[in-house]
């Protein structure tokens, strides 16, 4: 079962955008449901009074620990170690699957069970596996409904936010045996949970991702709801977690910083069902941790946006984002999407993913709701000016934005200029004024054009509130905005 | 040069001022009535939270609910629990536990701001009864609920090779359209058993 | 006090009298604020582009045209935050533009942390919507945004407009979620930008304002331009004209095209 990873569109994501946003009602039911996740964000962090200052302590910690990362891996290396776990380097995606694959055919493995991981995801670890013969299933319902349907998830932590029941219904019924028909996600749930039972059970290896790895005593710690991946890793005898390198934390203590605030930011409930802490393998079973790069480095590297590893993949941003939740995870076309997506993914590939930066009001919402305080908005914008020194922003664009600049910056031109258009565009027909080349009158009227700019209107009264019995004149009080 | 020493090479390299690390101390909450806080939030969170004298009154509750009559297989890592039919003492493959209708445990504590019970592999090796059976059923002496997080890591100390996880009520899932689901792979219920006395 | 006003371009040509209302409301609290005339814009457009480097000469300007100011006051959050955020990597530490900076003010925080006014006088009888311009709400920090935990910061542009008689606040579904307009987001996400500013006017409609006002002209523009293509009969006023003393004009009013 193939599982595609995500693709931009040709025409990046206002094409994408453009589509999801034609489906109105569709695209405001997504709206809502996310809509919704937020508002339950909102009472859990408003349940503790001291929310402003866990946000601020999570971030000084990742702050602390991505600036002296060499020294907390070698640390969390050391103590894994100690403990009998194979801890594995892997500078890019590439090197990850390799490891992965090699674990798995030292043991002859053929049958896989993952969880949540979007590193994996990041590094297109299932079809690599696929092509090489092994059966990986997506064990999280959410994704494994979405590999099913061979799509790629369309939020970090909801992969299926953006399908109804029925559509989970119809693809149950192709492939779990499920009633044509039936959308109860009871009956649903329960056909994955037998379903996905058989597989925990028959699986040779499971594979999960990693929330927060701690460099004190060698711990990897997991979270899900589902307990999928708790059963992954209890029934098989190798467990092989994989993690970004940035997932660090210094102190067990730090974890409850963390855990305090993930799962309140994700979902808008106090923790998940299960935490796991693994400290060591299972008695006679293997423990491998493949810390990945793959561009972690770089973003490290860089003062702009060194903060966006802060990142603890609880999609709080998403679910904020009001064009996150007009468009769609998909017309990202990146492995994860949203606001932290769109700092992420061009930081990778820049020329593949170069309009999503600009998919985004720079309202500040992401801001202000990111557990881990990366100033995401911030980012997005310093992100354009990346793009433009790259010279990966449209040509027409460049060109539009020089003229302005040159007309900005001679003020007799502004005037002139504005004066002019102000006296043509209520002269021209309607046509001319509203067609295809005018985005902005496809469903707004242009604004209105007054006969004076406000200059004029200030050096009139200027001159009359200077005229030896002049009051101010009488402009109207009837606002003419 | 091998991965490791690349990344490591790497990150040295990039010379950064590194900000101080913060102590763990903070204004974190606390509950007047951690009990009741514990059993509001587990109620959130689709679990249930009885409370009984001890133990024995803990089983006797227990036998009355339809999951614990309807259960073939019962595993226990508590001692006298006459209901036990899984001698997990004799249990080598946990594939074997597949079949498990409730499993039985003991909690180490409780934290109150978020309904999660802190269970450590050596009151429950095998890991696996834990998310293969189809109902769960933890006993924590009510002395041991503790008000936050912050709390919990100090009081577990220091991490020895094992495992242990905080539970929060039955697994469930949202996955569909939003619905929540109580039961998704692990534990379709979570009963918990506020023990007055220890036991 | 010597204070300068900065009108933000398309204000200026488009919107005169949100300017005329500035500098009314500013003298009728005794300051004569002057408009330098060299001034043209703050250069968001084409730094929201990402071309920063256009957008130097406009920040240069700026500079010049206001640092013999004690103030400078801005009927515009977003220009105000490109000035007090974005004009940095401009002008790397120079202590002139860091003075210029902390004496840069959006008129409502002008108001209320400079002049210390606890509200305003006057009449408004009617059903005000009150749109949360982004920049003003979580760059400049008006009030308080609905995601952060800190709830006991005032809102200063509801403030101001609060003691106004007969004015009703209506009650909206998302209090300060984004209009949708983002500068050149307007045009580049179109499709995304008018979801964005129709479910605005939904929240508003299902509220019952009769008149939205916001501390930024922008987002009011493009609510309008909606607006009006529907034929809506809702007042637009942005703050200072309010706070000026005008009134609204309903369609009911207008007769024909406003100019």
């Amino acid at each position: 079962m193939s599982h595609p990873s995500a693709q931009p569109h040709s025409a990046g994501h206002p094409a994408a955008a453009d589509a999801f946003v034609a489906n109105e009602p569709r695209a405001h039911w997504h709206d809502k449901a996310l809509w919704f996740i937020r508002e339950k964000r909102d009472r859990a962090a408003a349940s503790l009074p001291e929310w402003e200052t866990l946000r601020d302590r999570a971030a000084q910690i990742k702050a602390h620990t991505i600036a002296n990362l060499p020294h907390y891996l070698e640390e969390f290396e050391a103590n894994a170690q100690r403990m009998g776990v194979k801890v594995h380097w892997a500078a890019d995606a590439k090197e990850h699957n390799k490891i992965v694959l090699g674990i798995l055919q030292q043991h002859n493995a053929k049958k896989v069970v993952k969880s949540k991981s979007m590193l994996t995801e990041e590094c297109h670890l299932n079809p690599f596996l696929e092509q090489h013969g092994i059966e990986v299933v997506d064990t999280d319902l959410g994704e494994r409904i979405v590999q099913l349907r061979e799509e790629p998830p369309s939020h970090i932590v909801l992969p299926a936010i953006h399908l109804k029941k029925q559509d989970v219904g119809d693809t149950f019924a192709t492939h779990l045996g499920t009633t044509p028909g039936a959308d109860d996600p009871q009956y649903l749930t329960e056909a994955a949970r037998g379903h996905l039972r058989e597989k925990f059970v028959a699986a040779d290896v499971g594979i999960t991702g990693v929330n927060f790895a701690v460099a004190e005593t060698g711990g990897i710690v997991v979270c899900t709801n589902e307990g999928n991946a708790d059963l992954g890793v209890a029934l098989p005898s190798v467990h092989i977690a994989c993690m970004g390198i940035e997932k660090l934390l210094p102190r067990a203590a730090d974890l409850a910083v963390f855990v305090r605030l993930l799962a309140r930011s994700a979902t808008g409930q106090p923790i998940t069902t299960y935490t796991s802490h693994f400290h060591g393998p299972r008695p006679g079973c293997e423990l491998h941790i493949v810390m990945v790069d793959n561009g972690r480095s770089d973003i490290r590297a860089s003062d702009d946006f060194r903060r966006s590893l802060n990142c603890i993949r609880c999609g709080a941003c998403m679910n904020t984002c009001p064009v996150y939740r007009r468009s769609g995870g998909h017309s990202y076309g990146s492995t994860v999407p949203g606001p932290i997506g769109s700092i992420l993914s061009p930081a990778m590939e820049p020329e593949k993913h170069k309009s999503l930066p600009f998919a985004c009001s720079l309202c500040g919402s992401c801001t202000d709701v990111c557990p881990v305080k990366i100033d995401l908005h911030h980012q997005l914008l310093t992100f354009r000016r990346e793009l433009a020194l790259k010279n990966l922003i449209p040509l027409s664009k460049r060109v539009s934005m020089k003229l302005l600049s040159f007309v900005l910056s001679r003020t007799w031109l502004f005037a002139v200029g504005g004066k002019v258009m102000r006296w043509v565009m209520p002269k021209l027909p309607r046509f001319m004024v509203y067609n295809r080349m005018n985005a902005w009158g496809k469903q707004r009227e242009l604004p209105p054009m007054p006969p004076q700019s406000f200059r004029e209107l200030y050096a009139i009264r200027k001159h009359m509130v200077n005229k030896p019995n002049g009051e101010a004149s009488s402009h109207s009080t009837k606002g003419a905005a | 040069m091998n991965a490791r020493e690349k990344i490591l090479t790497k990150l040295r390299q990039q010379v950064l001022p590194v900000p101080p690390l913060p102590g763990p101390d903070g204004p974190w909450i606390t509950y007047a009535d951690r009990a009741a806080q514990f059993s509001a939030a587990l109620a959130t969170v689709g679990g249930q939270a009885v409370r009984v004298a001890s133990q024995a009154e803990a089983l006797s509750h227990l036998a009355q609910l339809p999951v614990m009559a309807k259960a073939k297989r019962v595993a226990s890592f508590l001692p006298d629990v006459d209901r036990a039919n899984v001698d997990l003492n004799l249990v080598t493959d946990p594939h074997t536990l597949e079949d498990v209708d409730v499993t039985l445990v003991q909690g180490q504590f409780g934290v109150a701001e978020n309904a999660a019970v802190w269970i450590q592999e050596n009151s429950a090796p095998l890991r696996a009864s834990l998310f293969i059976c189809q109902h769960l059923v933890i006993l924590l002496p009510e002395r041991d609920l503790i008000d936050n997080m912050h709390q919990a890591y100090e009081r577990i100390g220091r991490f020895g090779p094992g495992f242990g996880v905080f539970v929060s009520g039955p697994s469930k899932t949202a996955d569909i359209e939003q619905s929540l689901v109580i039961g998704a792979h692990g534990a379709r219920s979570a009963t918990l058993y506020l023990l007055q006395n220890d036991r | 006090m010597k204070v300068g006003l900065f009108i933000p371009c398309y204000v200026d040509q488009l919107y005169p009298d949100v300017a005329m209302a500035t500098v009314e409301v500013l003298e009728r609290f005794g300051v004569h604020a002057d408009f330098p005339t060299a001034q043209t814009c703050c250069g968001q457009p084409m730094a929201n582009s990402g071309c920063t480097g256009d957008t130097r000469p406009l920040a240069e300007a700026f500079l010049r045209i206001f640092s013999g100011y004690d103030y400078v006051v801005c009927p515009s959050g977003s220009c105000v935050s490109m000035v007090r955020h974005h004009y940095e990597e401009y002008f790397h530490n120079n202590p002139t533009f860091e003075a210029l900076k902390a004496r840069t003010f959006e008129l409502c925080e002008f108001l209320v942390d400079v002049l210390k006014i606890k509200s305003v006088a006057g009449k408004f009888p009617h059903k005000v919507g009150l749109h949360q311009s982004c920049h003003g709400l979580r760059e400049l920090h008006l009030g308080p945004p609905t995601e952060l935990m800190n709830k006991g910061t005032p809102n200063k542009v509801k403030q101001l407009l609060a003691e106004l008689d007969g004015i009703e606040f209506t009650s909206l579904q998302r209090p300060d979620e984004c209009c949708g307009f983002g500068g050149t987001f307007a045009v580049a996400e179109e499709a995304v930008s008018c979801m964005m500013g129709q479910d605005r006017l939904a929240d508003h409609q299902q509220a019952g304002t009769h008149v939205l006002t916001a501390a930024d002209m922008s987002c009011l523009m493009h609510l309008e331009g909606l607006l009006r293509r529907q034929g809506k009969d809702v007042a637009v006023m942005h703050v200072a004209q309010i706070l000026a003393g005008r009134e609204p004009q309903f369609a009911s009013q207008r007769g024909g095209t406003s100019s």
